[in-house]
């Protein structure tokens, strides 16, 4: 592109019309391109100014702190609700899922990468990516009944002999609809993203790197460490970044699994739990005009949590960039 | 979400295609229709023209069944009713926007002010047509015929009766034999007029021991929440030792859960349709006139009457609808509703039908209605 682009200017002899031509599609094209990205920055600024608009009206009336308060009661006189149950919630599943699905979406990664025999790759590198295809509610419905049976004798098993960690202790001897619950689900859900993009950059590690570290008479896995991890850690950070961001924002899962407590408990294997989005979806269908501002109010603060982790980790790739050769 | 908005979007492509037809329609069946539509099916009198209403889902299943109807037996008629939630319903008839409002809690204060502006002076009125029960379900192996009081009922759902053989349940269970395990109590994540109403309940009973405000969101700690009555329906069904209050309906499809009998004192009764109408035919009439708001007495003790119930209303124009939104059709249609037919084909849908004097009444009150 950009050697032919130079040509018209550095051939004088070349007809006015061709060169004008080709200024004409190069004009046309970095004026589509610029508004395709123009259009991303418009429309996160619309979200934003749209949310802040709608938000205004209900953090006035709020009688409550709006950061601390647990309670979610914006219809009743005066309104009392807050985000601190909603926000505690939501981190803490994410983070459970997290902690499960990033270790295990970088192993399908790396063995499908550097282990599997190449028709076993392609194969399970399809199912994986058709796991990202299947509707949240699908998850949310098979997890509550199909999936809850075999998590409650697990919980038992963790309450019974790490009882002793805080957060494994069931005092309340009820084991269903737990943080734990939708923490695996949510896990499950994001697998696939985490494990897409790191298998992606996984491929992208440069062959002679690899082969050079295999020649040093390094084993597989001496090699995945000196040759592969430090070229791919940005890709895999993002990679874990960007499933966050979808247990973050996760809705209707979450909605159907948690039980909607409006406490915050840090004991995983409890029923009890909340999130902003899973309670936006309970609460928007009967909520009156304070009710529905309180309700995008809170969808403001998970925008700002969610920019927040993308912002960081894009940081942190930054911040790494120089080691690693890749970007 | 998503689905809410394309019904929404649905909903005014449809109501802009009514307001099309009923212009072109209605305008000259406004009057010669009484004696012109004879009735095609016993209790209905045909009337041509369209009207649209909008109001609670609760009766939403109720009334597109008398809809289909209507609209069998009379050809010429159209009836919209746009299940929008009670409030949108209430603001939409008093906008002038609607025939009729559909609504959970009768028309009252300064919204019956502006309704009987809405309708020339009016008065307003609201008729009770579709009651509803709700049902205490729980799922205990090998035991039928649990019977609770409203004690032990708010100590269960207030998370201070933990344990199925605490003392307050074995006093009235004398002939069961109930587990020592943990109560799992199910209520509803969501907003909802069902706990609205389940909690009115509890507080007008009980208020010893249920000592939260009544309202559309569960406040009381502990328990589980499910979003619908179809998840707490389905969560009771799938969890041993569990308990949960969902709309009456829900209870025929469960599997192995059942609906407890309630003691106000008088005696067990049954959660069934034709109890449940025992007490809504002795709710007191607390409107004016023939605007038939009632007050339901949740302490009623008089064996027969299962407690725990709801009314909702159609709230209409008993004089002074505009013409141009066919007050003929609405009393025609509202005088089916009311007939032997309509109100028993509420039971087989898990409602409750309105009976007695109160039917009495509220026919006397259709019949007064301008057309």
């Amino acid at each position: 592109m950009a050697t032919t682009s130079h040509e018209p200017t550095t051939n004088r002899a070349d007809p006015e019309g061709i060169a004008a031509a080709v200024r004409r599609g190069d004009r046309t094209f970095l004026g589509l391109s610029t508004s395709a990205g123009l259009m991303v920055l418009v429309v996160m600024a619309a979200i934003a100014i749209f949310l802040i608009w709608k938000a205004i009206p209900s953090i006035q009336a709020d009688s409550a702190n709006f950061f601390t308060e647990g309670q979610w009661l914006p219809d009743s006189d005066p309104p009392v609700f807050g985000i601190s149950v909603l926000l505690f919630g939501t981190l803490w599943t994410s983070i459970i899922a997290l902690i499960i699905a990033v270790p295990i979406g970088y192993g399908i990664a790396l063995f499908i990468a550097f282990y599997a025999q190449r028709r076993l790759a392609s194969t399970l590198a399809f199912i994986v990516d058709l796991l990202a295809a299947v509707p949240s509610i699908i998850f949310g419905l098979w997890g509550l009944y199909n999936f809850m049976p075999y998590v409650v004798p697990f919980s038992q098993w963790l309450s019974e002999y790490l009882g002793f960690i805080p957060i494994f202790a069931n005092s309340q001897e009820l084991w269903t609809k737990s943080i734990l619950m939708a923490g695996l689900v949510l896990a499950i859900m994001i697998l696939p993203t985490v494990s897409a993009i790191s298998r992606e950059v996984f491929v992208q590690v440069p062959r002679m790197h690899v082969e050079a570290a295999l020649a040093l008479g390094a084993t597989r896995w001496e090699m995945i460490r000196m040759a592969v991890f430090p070229f791919s850690r940005p890709g895999m950070i993002s990679a874990a970044m960007l499933g966050l961001g979808r247990a973050l924002g996760e809705t209707i899962a979450v909605a159907l699994i948690l039980s909607a407590a409006f406490e915050i408990n840090w004991a995983i294997t409890e029923p009890g739990g909340n999130s902003f989005a899973a309670n936006i979806a309970l609460k928007w269908g009967e909520a009156g005009d304070v009710g529905r501002s309180a309700l995008i109010a809170s969808g403001l603060v998970l925008f700002f949590i969610t920019l927040i982790v993308n912002m960081s980790a894009r940081w942190v790739i930054a911040r790494r960039k120089e080691f690693s050769g890749a970007n | 979400m998503i689905r809410t908005h394309l019904t929404a979007l649905a909903a005014t492509t449809f109501a802009g295609a009514l307001v099309l037809t009923a212009c072109g329609g209605s305008s000259d069946s406004g009057s010669g229709s009484d004696s012109g539509g004879s009735s095609a099916a016993g209790d209905i009198t045909c009337v041509d023209g369209s009207i649209k209403a909008a109001g609670s889902s609760a009766q939403a299943n109720a009334i597109t069944q008398w809809i289909t109807d209507y609209q069998t037996a009379c050809e010429g008629a159209t009836i919209d009713y746009q299940p929008v939630g009670s409030g949108a319903g209430v603001e939409q008839f008093n906008a002038a926007q609607t025939s009729f409002a559909g609504t959970d809690s009768a028309i009252k204060d300064e919204d019956l002010v502006a309704a009987n502006e809405r309708c020339g002076g009016g008065p307003a009125i609201n008729l009770p047509m579709v009651g509803g029960a709700i049902a205490v379900t729980y799922n205990l192996e090998g035991v039928d015929g649990l019977v609770l009081n409203p004690d032990t009922l708010a100590g269960i759902f207030a998370n201070t009766i933990t344990k199925w053989n605490d003392p307050a349940i074995t006093a009235l269970n004398p002939d069961l034999t109930l587990p020592d395990a943990t109560i799992a109590q199910f209520h509803r994540s969501d907003s909802s007029g069902t706990t609205d109403n389940f909690t009115k309940y509890l507080a007008a009973t009980a208020p010893g021991v249920w000592t939260f405000e009544p309202g559309k969101e569960w406040v009381a700690p502990g328990g589980q929440g499910s979003k619908g009555s179809d998840q707490v329906m389905a969560s009771v069904d799938t969890t041993p030792n569990s308990i949960g209050y969902v709309e009456l309906s829900y209870v025929l499809y469960a599997q192995v859960a059942k609906a407890a009998a309630i003691d106000n004192g008088g005696g067990p009764v049954e959660a069934t349709s034709e109890n449940a109408a025992n007490t809504i035919s002795g709710a007191e009439v607390v409107g004016e006139g023939d605007n038939l708001a009632l007050a339901i007495d949740y302490t009623v003790s008089t064996p027969g009457a299962y407690p725990i119930v709801l009314v909702t209303y159609e709230g209409v124009c008993q004089t002074g609808l505009p013409a141009d939104q066919n007050p003929a059709l609405v009393k025609a249609f509202l005088q089916f509703a009311a007939s032997d037919a309509a109100q028993g084909e509420l039971i087989d849908a898990g409602y409750v039908p309105i009976t007695g004097d109160l039917l009495t009444k509220v026919r006397a009150a259709v019949d007064a209605m301008s057309s």
